[in-house]
């Protein structure tokens, strides 16, 4: 796939009276991806959705598509369409009357739009609700009639705005992978918001965690994860020990960093460069961390502490254990309960070694 | 327990019968067959059929459609930008000027109405009666777009602006309908209001222009006649059709949400 930036996002600020809901934003996305704007709430990644699709004007910046500024533009002129959380769908028409609202927009001849919205009918695999009204459809078809009224004209841009919260867990996932197959089919630019980091992560190319207005960390799902550049960032995505310390001393890529109340562990393959002295955070991931009753210290790279069993949570798939460490801290590891034959390896109280290899955590600046 | 529904039946059946007890008496003596509103003698058309001959009356009659039917038209249009006005700017100013002629004294309004009328030297007559009542329509009118469109998913307008509408095929693709129902109810409110209303047509009335609540007043100086029983049950029968279309149309404003 040949790479083309198709939107780019200049230093984009909005301000409502004292609140900054974007601080001098950056974005590029390029053709073909599936982007997501990630965060929490009031974050400002509904804002900068807006922005986009021409609801509201930044108040300082430049959005441009395909090297143009769209930002004189009004939302009807910007070649792109929404979906909107609660999808919008127009109550007074009929379903198929709904699909042909941009395509009637935008002049085309009336026997073209029939073909069309039928074909639209069809790929969404709802053909038969063409003359019901919206309020007679179930929120999973609602939904991908709303998706079908908004990629009819095929737009450059697609913006999903929480697309999927109103929808029960079930049939979200079964409508990730719908989402997921859907923009690789039509190869058109999918910008995707939510505060889910799930979902962000089975969806998306890249995903862009936002906080309080601003961009933390911008990477594909496989490096936010595993290479968080923050302390947000580990704690926002998937479940994160945090370990708090003070680097000691770095050489090449071997960093030596002392716990708080835990001691000096190694930690290696680090990225980042850190002066000796700078206060630090261990991410460690509870899937990372090796849990027994007696571990047999391997190598000298391996960090190995003792602790008790403090909670557990028996998820049927695997179980979450919370280990108090000699120094009161508490740690979360996971042991998939596959091989077990029993509900749990451990109980509450039992005294458990904890291990984890100097590649499994990924330092961050505190 | 028994006892307190009992009660409370009893209590109930009387507010009701205090509502509805002269209304009923006008409707049942409006088929006596004489000319006495005192006793009942015997079923009869006959006064309704007298009425579709009396000339003042059907005149008044057609007044009363042609202000009302006018007045209506105008006070929807004014009332629905009002309502749309007022439900874009939140301003409680601007919602209250719109609001108050509804809660003014009739009075009141009537008199300032005639005041204005004879300072601008106008010839008193339908037009001045049918200004007067678009003035107290409109707030009607706003009052129930406004309420529609409170109810109204402010999404809607943006998803169609989205999908390649300019604002102005918007608002007649997506709005108007949307609001419709609301509009609807508050010009059939505006209707009734219009064809029953007295004081205010007292003061801005002119010779020949007499409407319908005016000529039955005028029939009721000298006796209530059984004509007057026909048509104020032709009135009400007109006004209680109007107004279930209307809170069919908009449940909401009539529940006062």
């Amino acid at each position: 796939m040949e790479i083309t930036e198709l939107l780019e996002i200049v230093d984009v600020s909005r301000h409502f009276n004292a609140f900054v809901a974007l601080d001098k934003v950056s974005l590029h996305i390029e053709a073909g991806e599936f982007f997501t704007l990630l965060g929490p709430s009031g974050c400002g990644k509904t804002t900068l959705l807006r922005l986009i699709a021409g609801f509201d004007q930044p108040d300082g910046g430049d959005i441009l598509l395909d090297g143009k500024s769209i930002l004189a533009a009004p939302p009807e002129r910007r070649p792109l369409h929404t979906i909107f959380q609660n999808y919008a769908l127009f109550p007074h028409m009929t379903v198929a009357e709904n699909i042909a609202f941009p395509l009637r927009m935008a002049g085309i001849a009336k026997k073209e739009i029939k073909a069309r919205v039928a074909q639209a009918l069809e790929d969404v695999r709802l053909p038969d609700k063409a003359r019901h009204y919206p309020d007679a459809l179930s929120g999973g078809q609602k939904q991908r009639i709303a998706i079908a009224r908004a990629l009819v004209n095929r737009p450059r841009l697609l913006l999903l705005d929480e697309p999927l919260s109103a929808l029960d867990a079930k049939l979200r996932e079964q409508m990730q992978i719908e989402l997921i197959n859907l923009q690789k089919d039509i190869g058109i630019t999918f910008i995707y918001v939510t505060h889910d980091q799930g979902e962000a992560l089975a969806l998306s190319h890249r995903i862009a965690v936002m906080d309080s207005g601003k961009i933390v960390q911008v990477d594909v799902p496989e490096r936010l994860y595993g290479f968080p550049n923050s302390r947000f960032v580990a704690d926002f995505i998937g479940k994160c020990n945090l370990l708090a310390g003070l680097v000691r001393e770095q050489q090449g890529d071997d960093v030596i960093v002392e716990l708080d109340g835990l001691g000096p562990v190694h930690v290696c393959r680090s990225e980042a460069k850190f002066a000796a002295g700078s206060r630090c955070a261990l991410t460690l991931r509870p899937e990372k961390i090796r849990i027994a009753a007696a571990i047999v210290k391997s190598t000298d790279d391996e960090s190995h502490f003792t602790g008790h069993v403090h909670d557990l949570l028996y998820l049927g798939d695997v179980t979450v254990y919370i280990v108090t460490l000699a120094n009161g801290l508490l740690l979360e590891a996971l042991l998939a309960n596959s091989a077990s034959g029993r509900t749990n390896f451990f109980e509450v109280g039992d005294q458990v070694e904890v291990a984890w290899s100097c590649d499994a955590g990924h330092l961050v600046l505190d | 327990m028994q006892r307190r529904n009992v009660l409370l039946w009893i209590s109930a059946a009387l507010v009701y019968l205090f509502l509805y007890l002269p209304l009923v008496l006008v409707v049942v003596f409006s088929f006596n067959d004489s000319r006495l509103n005192a006793e009942w003698v015997g079923f009869t058309w006959k006064w309704y059929g007298k009425l579709f001959h009396n000339q003042e009356m059907l005149t008044a009659a057609m007044n009363s459609l042609i202000i009302a039917s006018v007045s209506v038209v105008v006070a929807t249009v004014l009332g629905t930008l009002a309502g749309l006005a007022m439900e874009q700017s939140r301003q409680r100013l601007l919602q209250m000027l719109v609001l108050a002629p509804i809660a003014m004294p009739e009075i009141l309004m009537g008199v300032s109405l005639l005041v204005l009328f004879i300072m601008v030297n106008m010839t008193l007559g339908l037009l001045s009666i049918i200004l007067a009542h678009i003035t107290f329509c409109i707030g009607f009118v706003a009052l129930a777009v406004q309420a529609r469109i409170s109810s109204m998913d402010p999404g809607l307008v943006e998803a169609a602006r989205d999908l390649g509408a300019s604002p102005w095929r918007c608002f007649r693709e997506i709005t108007l309908p949307l609001l419709m129902p609301g509009i609807l109810a508050g010009a059939l409110m505006a209707f009734t209001l219009s064809i029953d209303d007295f004081v205010i047509t007292f003061f801005t009335a002119g010779v020949g222009s007499s409407t319908l609540p005016l000529q039955i007043y005028s029939m009721v100086k000298l006796a209530v006649t059984p004509e007057v029983n026909a048509v104020s049950t032709l009135l009400m029968l007109l006004t209680l059709v109007v107004i279930t279309v209307a809170s069919r149309l908009s449940p909401a404003v009539f529940r006062g949400e």
